[in-house]
């Protein structure tokens, strides 16, 4: 049964529509990401769910209760903004047992749960210390603990970990998820890093201007996408134009591929997407004859920039311990059969 | 070869505004200074001798001490006041839509525009025995008898307040734009009502604006001259109009020289400390 329900949520600045007509529903427990890309709405979606903003249109409920008129701090959910929005006043164990303060706890028990809490996102020995005087992964983590401490019904995280810088960011990706699976609170995640939304998410809700593109789960999000913005969106692809020309056969230019097309008639203009990570290259026939433009290392994997019949081309191979191929090699490019997707032109 | 320049430069660069400051300020405060430690006499007028007679007359004599006490007695209620009235003041004023936000800034900075003594005497003619608080007063049916704020502590106290919550607002302002405005939407999240956002998460943001403009209200209000003169007059007198009468009228110069003197340390060592104590409480808190 679902927990967290949105029904035709929307909301409009004056003329400008924000978000337009959400549904959703998200079951108990479950890691739902908003993505999409910098304006599409998702913290005007995440602040109408905390009651900071007032809906146009439609209702949200939580556990079966309309709670759309409800007022922020009668909502009681956890919430984690960009900027962390600590109380600089105020000590960490301040910050943190602000929430339980006003749910008129008593002052030993707060001060039991903040250590706990604090001990779960491992800063016990920061509790006397000013936002002032953390690094921003600490005050990253105060403020979770903030949220989390008052045992919220739903988390609700507003890119935590965008002014994080890389290494951190994934550590804490990982750190933030096994947590929330040890609590089993319910979490939306807002962010712009589809790496993020993929490595966390049981469930990725795509945004584009104000709309949802596609709900899905990160491996079907990531396999198939249900437009070439989502394709373009989540991952890296590559997009080649072309036209349907039999049953199961695309043209491009000269030459011929293998894709699924469905019922669709031939001369249909059409793009085939595939990614970068799914060719096979090799040295030898048979494949998709193509020139080496650019070997860029990666580490873990070489990216290639290469040129064919189907035009411009990007290419990553596994790093094998070699410089495989240089800059003016011919290299032959294969696939496994369901690798190319297939978007009708205007999709 | 730059290094005695570059460690020079600042020297050389600072080096107008220090002249000016040394001839224009240093100089005459150091004239000033010396000028109390001379004695005075009525006939003959300044001697050239050096004594501490001037400092202690001013410090034993109840007719001055009250002068003393009544400057900063003014000094901290019209402090008190200004935050009382200024800190809503901005508090709704950052909370407008920025269109009514700078139309209401500019009504509350105006006042700033205009000249001290000509606002001070726009007081004088509503204080006044014939004014409009008498008229209302009469016609309100309070007597014929003129209500004059005119030469008292009262009226002394509203001309001040007037002239100076202007700079207690600015000050405020200032620290009320710095707050993230997110962190009271993370109190409203937390289950704090409105007045409980505002008491424990705004107020304390804006302390440092608040304590700051404390300090500019209250040393303006200790040192100044032209409202107390006016409003005041020889029956009101603050330190200030104390020290000008010494000077012009009984022409006793080390003698108001001293009282000079006296109220500026006086001036600085509560301004001092009290800023040391704002330091020590929030060094930690902000950058
Ligand atoms: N108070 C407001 N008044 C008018 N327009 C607004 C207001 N708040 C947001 N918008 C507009 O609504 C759109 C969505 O904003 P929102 O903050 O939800 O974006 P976002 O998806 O969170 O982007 P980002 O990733 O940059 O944070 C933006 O185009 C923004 O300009
Ligand atoms: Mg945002």
């Amino acid at each position: 049964m679902s927990y967290l329900n949105f029904q035709a949520l929307g909301k409009q600045f004056g003329d400008f529509v924000a978000v337009h007509d959400m549904n959703l529903s998200i079951d108990r427990g479950e890691f739902i990401s908003f993505l999409g890309p910098s304006g599409c709405g998702k913290t005007t979606t995440l602040q109408m769910i905390a009651g900071l903003l007032t809906p146009t249109t439609g209702k949200i409920f939580l556990d079966g209760v309309d709670i759309t008129e409800t007022p922020a701090n009668k909502r009681g959910l956890g919430i984690v903004f960009q900027s962390y929005a600590l109380f600089p006043h105020m000590t960490v164990t301040e910050n943190v047992s602000f929430g339980l303060e006003m749910r008129g706890i008593a002052k030993t028990e707060r001060l039991e749960r903040c250590r706990d809490t604090l001990a779960q996102v491992r800063l016990e020995q920061f509790s006397d210390r000013y936002p002032k005087e953390l690094s921003g992964g600490q005050r990253q983590r105060v403020a979770l603990a903030r949220a989390l401490v008052i045992e919220p019904p739903v988390l609700l995280l507003d890119e935590p970990l965008s002014n994080l810088d890389a290494k951190l960011r994934e550590e804490m990706r990982i750190e933030l998820r096994l947590l929330q699976q040890d609590i089993g609170v319910t979490t939306i995640l807002v962010t712009h890093d589809q790496e993020e939304a993929l490595s966390m998410s049981d469930r990725i809700v795509v945004m584009q201007e104000g709309e949802v593109s596609q709900i899905a789960a990160p491996l079907e999000l990531y396999e198939r996408p249900a437009s070439t913005f989502v394709s373009h969106f989540v991952g890296k692809t590559n997009l080649v134009q072309g036209q349907v020309t039999a049953l199961n056969e695309v043209g491009i230019n000269e030459t011929r591929l293998k894709v699924d097309t469905g019922q669709r008639a031939p001369g249909m203009a059409v793009q085939i997407s595939i990614r970068p990570e799914k060719f096979i290259m090799s040295t030898e026939e048979p494949g998709l004859k193509v020139y080496v433009e650019t070997a860029i290392f990666l580490g873990a994997s070489w990216l290639y920039r290469v040129n064919g019949s189907l035009g411009e081309l990007f290419v990553t191979q596994p790093n094998t311990g070699s410089a495989r191929y240089t800059k003016g090699d011919t290299a032959w490019l294969s696939w496994q059969e369901g690798s190319l997707t297939l978007f009708e032109e205007h999709a | 070869m730059g290094g005695v320049n570059t460690r020079l430069a600042p020297y050389f660069l600072t080096a107008p505004g220090i002249v000016f400051f040394v001839a224009l300020l240093g100089a005459p405060m150091l004239m000033t200074f010396l000028l109390s430690l001379h004695s005075y006499d009525f006939n003959t007028g300044i001697q050239s001798d050096w004594t501490f007679a001037n400092y202690i007359e001013v410090l034993g004599d109840s007719y001055f001490q009250k002068i003393f006490g009544r400057t900063f007695g003014l000094a901290l209620l019209v402090t008190v006041i200004c935050v009382l009235i200024g800190v809503p003041e901005a508090y709704i004023l950052s909370k407008m839509s920025s269109r009514w936000r700078s139309i209401f800034l500019l009504v509350v900075l105006g006042p700033l525009l205009i000249s001290v003594v000509v606002r001070t005497l726009g007081w004088a003619l509503l204080f006044g025995g014939k004014g409009l608080l008498t008229m209302i007063s009469q016609a309100l049916g309070f007597g014929d008898a003129p209500v004059s704020l005119m030469f008292t502590f009262t009226g002394m106290t509203i001309a001040l307040v007037h002239v100076l919550v202007p700079f207690m607002v600015i000050s405020v302002w200032a620290s009320l734009q710095k707050i993230d405005p997110q962190s009271e939407d993370a109190g409203y999240c937390l289950g704090a009502s409105k007045l409980t956002v505002l008491r424990r998460i705004t107020l304390p943001q804006a302390m440092p604006g608040i304590l700051s403009g404390s300090i500019i209200v209250f040393a303006l209000t200790a040192s100044a001259f032209a409202t107390p003169a006016i409003i005041g007059g020889r029956r009101m007198k603050v330190v200030a109009t104390a020290a000008y009468d010494e000077y012009l009228s009984t022409l006793n110069w080390p003698l108001g020289a001293a009282i000079a003197v006296l109220l500026l340390v006086a001036n600085v060592v509560i301004i001092a400390s009290y800023n040391k104590l704002i330091e020590r409480r929030f060094a930690k808190v902000f950058e």
